[in-house]
């Protein structure tokens, strides 16, 4: 939830769309296509005849940085501007062919830290804009504690972060309204900006802001843009959005992907499940996959129960052992619950413990301010009943804890199941400290 | 303010949440407050004007309003709102709030409020002093005088862990899973709280941990506080800022949860929207050992708090910071209870003696007590007990319609059932089934139709231009054969009393304009007996205090042709018993009255 990055041709797209509210005075070509492969790119040349006739510049568009740096930018085949449609398509494919190592960051250019390898799937390609140096400006603008924060500096490029001693921070609480917002600016332009650029820079500034308030974006960077009279060309964009806004924006944005980070693994088919259940219930319903073969699953009632008993695992047991994280609450019903239990167990019975250990489920829960425990634990044993044979096949013993409206019935039903079924089950209540399951299951074993 | 609420905080509450007003009112039951803490609901869309809860076994009514403006107008000593609307309309519903006015707390539950919105309402919010709780919150409580919402969960849950009455820590939580967690750890470790909060899991939420520490901080009530935080922002360390600079004095026991996060390096969000470290600074180890350093009791994981909060406890015992608690007397739910079918606001048959809206039937039936018939319609009509000038205008109206000769068509058919030999009862029925719209209903018409023009500052030009407009003929005006100068004596009658009695007759004085109007056209479109009656009750009304919108109410509801009812059933019953006297025969109405004028069917397809 909350502030989700975007793809740079996506966050192009969204201010081209609203250009001409936030920029009436300046023109702006957008010039820019996704693909995927080198034929999309050829096929897109057809709608887009600039393709065919401009140099251009190539680029994985799939949220990471330090593009440049990773060798990932396509510029040049023998010198800076004369790449063509066929050179773009030709390397798109050698890209995307094999996977990719991408660091995240570096000292000068030397990669730092241990690089994420995944294929590359998505290019933006654009007009080569021949400009220089000092025509390359920065701005960027996001919220940091209460405020929101606009960053500018006449240092664009790759050289903004040797230089963010030159960047000029300008903070707005959220109640400034537009007139502060512009004086503030106008005030603020940074003196190493070209004087005849100024007044163009301080307009092009307070369209940016505004456009990045109204339009709901948690994040926005440009960098670098560059400014010749009033043609802009924005070359290089990041963006977030706070997508609980996206009831607002449905028009505003257009269509939005939030696509995974690259190196991310690709979410399971599992956790998409969950995750369409989750978007069609007033309860919440989640699922992260850590370490699918780890010994210790966990089917937790509420977000912050979930994060203790994660902890408490991490602690005890340490965190190779930790299997899942996630959480369900807000009351669901009983068939959500049951097929939320019911995609857990089916991904523990899998494979046994490779050392030959028992698994450990351990569903708990804090005392519940509203949801019925005994409806929740019903679609719980539903799910038992489905797949007891697998958990013993596989030996998982079940660690139970919780409290709230009508425990006392959910915690005799569920002792009561596991029994009947000859399930190895361990039941407590409110009486037992939440957390104290974790440790009674792992001091059983020594 | 350093409490939060009160025994007497009332709040008004949005959306008609029925569990959870019903768990908030049984909690009031419990430690015996004196009235419910849910003063209002509001309901947009509910047609209802109450909603029944229990209380205890019996039961009560809450007043459902349409709109916030409403519901604070009607209960202005209720300054919580407890803001239970969807995360689409949470803002709306604050910011309205906020610009009405006399709120100190506002609770928002939806989860995923837009971020720049809840942003611009808590700024604003901060501004006029009001504390919001949440978004995201299951809300917050003062054990032995307020509870919000489903916090503390079941009323068993409730007082087992002592959140029936004010214990000794001052809790404030991000998660409200944990808060209930918490209270039950504390009432085992310790004697409870003495308030607590549960701020909310969104990444902005109105009020911090900081600002109910420092309240909490002059509670006298609060001897130690509790603060269970979690990974992500940075709100602890104003707590340790406080700490540090002395404004924060009392015993401090904290832990932040999601001390895993930091073996994960990204994409993994543990917990709440608000709970993912941008820094380094923000993980939950480093708050934990900040909190530490700075003098916080701090155990070395979560496991481990109910020692520390049980160690702390024990020592503030000793040193008798803490006493003893009595422990209250509390009232029970009764295991059983089932909601009534029937409601009854007017009278009471339960006691010595049976009341009309409270006076026993004898202080206004009998002949000393000067009371009339005015008066019993004024207490089982009204509930009220109007003045002399009232109550005779009343009776007056009653007497005056009485009767209207055996011609109209009320009289006639309750004549013509009579002679078929049924009952005085049915009989008298079928002449009250006359009375609607074209009989008797011109009383409760010239009410509705002459407010309205008066209301909305109508000439009388413009008011006859709208009723042709409408296509209606004005109610209240026109008579068989009475003019100007040949008035109607029941008119003139109630004019003259009005005149005399009635502190003011402005809608009268209206209708007299139109009706020179009227009577200019055409010389016996005069304001006639029903017209009379309709507007003088809406001027007695008026006189008394009621407000436009309960006169509407009065009309829309009938209230003027009940008075047509009861005065002219007395008519009718004559008329019946006239009849059982004459015992007349079976009527049949004579043919050639009656134009027949039938042609043969058509078949159709």
């Amino acid at each position: 939830m909350a502030q989700k990055a975007i793809r740079e041709y996506d966050a192009k797209s969204i201010l081209a769309r609203h250009w001409d509210t936030y920029f009436p005075n300046f023109n702006y070509p957008y010039r820019t296509v996704l693909v995927q492969s080198g034929e999309e790119l050829k096929k897109a040349a057809e709608t887009h005849p600039w393709l065919k006739e401009m140099p251009l510049v190539a680029k994985p568009d799939m949220l990471f940085g330090k593009r440049g740096k990773n060798g990932l930018v396509l510029f040049k085949v023998n010198k800076p501007g004369d790449v063509t449609l066929e050179d773009a398509a030709k390397w798109i494919d050698e890209k995307r062919a094999e996977k990719q190592k991408v660091y995240f960051s570096f000292d000068g250019d030397t990669p730092t830290g241990e690089p994420a390898e995944d294929y590359l799937t998505h290019f933006i390609v654009e007009p080569f804009t021949p400009h220089s140096q000092d025509e390359e400006y920065y701005i960027s603008a996001t919220v940091v504690g209460d405020e929101d924060v606009l960053y500018m500096s006449a240092e664009g490029g790759m050289e903004v972060e040797e230089n963010w001693d030159k960047v000029v921070e300008v903070r707005f609480p959220i109640t400034a309204t537009e007139e502060e917002i512009e004086q503030k600016i106008r005030e603020n332009v940074p003196a190493d900006v070209k004087e005849e650029d100024k007044e163009a820079f301080a307009e092009f500034a307070i369209g940016f802001f505004k456009a990045y308030r109204e339009l709901n974006f948690a994040y926005l960077e440009i960098n670098p843009f560059v400014l010749q009279g009033n043609n802009v060309e924005l070359l290089d964009m990041v963006a977030k959005l706070d997508d609980t806004a996206g009831f607002l924006m449905v028009d505003h944005w257009g269509a939005i992907e939030f696509p995974t980070a690259f190196g991310m693994e690709e979410k399971s088919p599992e956790v998409l499940a969950i995750e369409e259940a989750d978007a069609k219930t007033g309860a919440s319903l989640k699922l992260t996959l850590l370490k699918p073969d780890a010994r210790i699953w966990t089917m937790v009632a509420g977000g912050g129960a979930s994060v203790v008993y994660a902890d408490t695992i991490a602690d005890m047991a340490g965190i190779e052992d930790l299997a899942n994280y996630g959480e369900y609450s807000g009351g669901p019903t009983t068939g959500e619950t049951r097929f939320y239990a019911e995609t857990i167990l089916d991904l523990m019975t899998r494979e046994k413990d490779p050392k030959g250990r028992d698994k450990i489920l351990i569903i708990g829960g804090a005392i519940a301010n509203f949801t019925d425990v005994a409806k929740t634990f019903t679609g719980i044993i539903q799910a038992f009943e489905e797949y007891a044979e697998k958990m013993k096949e596989v030996g998982v013993k079940i660690y139970v804890r919780r409290g709230g409206p009508n425990y006392e019935k959910g915690l005799k039903d569920i002792k009561e199941a596991g029994e009947r079924l000859g399930l190895d089950i361990h039941v407590y209540g409110p009486e037992t400290h939440v957390t104290d399951i974790v440790r009674m299951a792992l001091e059983e074993e020594k | 303010m350093s409490r939060l609420f009160t025994r007497d905080t009332q709040a008004i509450f949005w959306n008609n949440n029925k569990t959870a007003i019903q768990r908030m009112l049984d909690y009031d039951y419990v430690i015996k407050r004196e009235t419910p803490s849910v003063a209002a609901i509001v309901a947009p869309t509910s047609s209802n004007k109450f909603e029944k809860f229990f209380w205890g076994a019996d039961e009560i009514m809450v007043p459902v309003y349409k709109s916030t403006a409403e519901a604070k107008a009607a209960q202005p000593q209720a300054d919580v709102l407890l803001n239970f609307a969807s995360f689409r309309t949470a803002y709306d519903v604050t910011m309205e709030a906020l610009e009405i006015g006399g709120f100190k707390t506002i609770m928002i539950t939806a989860e995923g409020i837009p971020e720049r919105l809840a942003r611009k309402m808590n700024a604003h919010a901060r501004e006029q002093n009001v504390t919001i709780i949440g978004p995201a919150t299951v809300g917050a409580i003062s054990p032995g005088a307020f509870k919000i919402a489903n916090v503390g969960g079941t009323i068993e849950n409730i007082i087992n862990s002592k959140l029936h009455r004010a214990g000794s820590a001052g809790l404030v939580t991000r998660s409200g899973g944990l808060f209930n967690e918490l209270s039950n750890i504390i009432s085992i470790n310790a004697d409870g709280i003495a308030e607590g909060v549960a701020i909310g899991g969104d990444r902005f939420v109105g009020s911090v941990f900081i600002d109910h520490l420092l309240r909490m901080e002059h509670n006298p009530d609060v001897k130690y506080m509790i603060l269970l935080g979690e990974v992500g922002g940075t709100e602890e360390y104003k707590v340790i800022e406080a700490v540090k600079d002395g404004r924060l004095t009392k015993p401090i026991i904290a832990w932040c949860i999601g001390t895993i996060a930091k073996h994960y390096s990204s994409g993994v969000q543990f917990g709440h929207a608000g709970a993912s470290a941008n820094d380094d600074r923000e993980t939950a180890e480093a708050k934990n050992n900040a909190m530490r350093e700075a003098g916080i009791h701090v155990p070395n994981t979560f496991n481990d708090l109910p020692d520390i909060i049980n160690g702390l406890y024990k020592e503030l015992k000793a040193e008798g910071v803490i006493g003893e608690i009595e422990e209250p007397e509390i009232n029970k739910i009764p295991a059983y209870r089932r909601p009534k079918q029937f409601i009854c606001t007017i009278s009471d048959d339960r006691g010595e003696e049976a009341t009309y809206a409270g006076y026993p039937i004898s202080s206004v039936a009998l002949p000393s007590t000067g009371k009339g018939i005015g008066d019993v319609i004024s207490l089982l009509w009204f509930k009220k007990v109007y003045p002399k000038w009232a109550t005779e205008f009343i009776e007056t109206v009653l007497k005056t319609v009485a009767d209207h000769g055996p011609a109209v068509s009320g009289a006639h058919n309750a004549k013509v059932t009579a002679r078929a030999g049924k009952s005085v009862v049915e009989a008298l029925v079928t002449g009250l089934l006359t009375i609607g719209p074209r009989f008797g209903g011109a009383i409760d018409g010239a009410a509705k139709y002459f407010k309205y023009a008066d209301d909305n500052n109508m000439s009388p030009k413009e008011f006859l231009a709208y009723m042709k407009k409408q296509g209606i003929p004005i109610p209240g005006i026109g008579h068989r054969i009475k003019s100007l100068k040949n008035p109607d004596l029941r008119v003139k009658g109630l004019m003259d009393y009005a005149a005399e009695n009635f502190p003011a007759t402005p809608l009268l004085d209206y209708a007299r304009t139109v009706e020179q109007l009227t009577t200019s056209k055409k010389e016996n479109l005069i304001l006639n007996v029903d017209g009379t009656i309709g507007i003088l009750m809406v001027d007695m009304w008026r006189a008394l205090g009621y407000s436009e919108e309960e006169i509407d109410e009065f009309i829309e509801s009938g209230t003027l042709n009940a008075f047509f009812i009861v005065g002219r059933s007395i008519g009718f019953i004559g008329h019946i018993l006239d009849e059982k006297r004459l015992a007349m025969p079976m009527y049949r109405h004579p043919m050639d009255d009656i134009l027949y004028d039938v042609k043969k069917a058509e078949p159709i397809g």
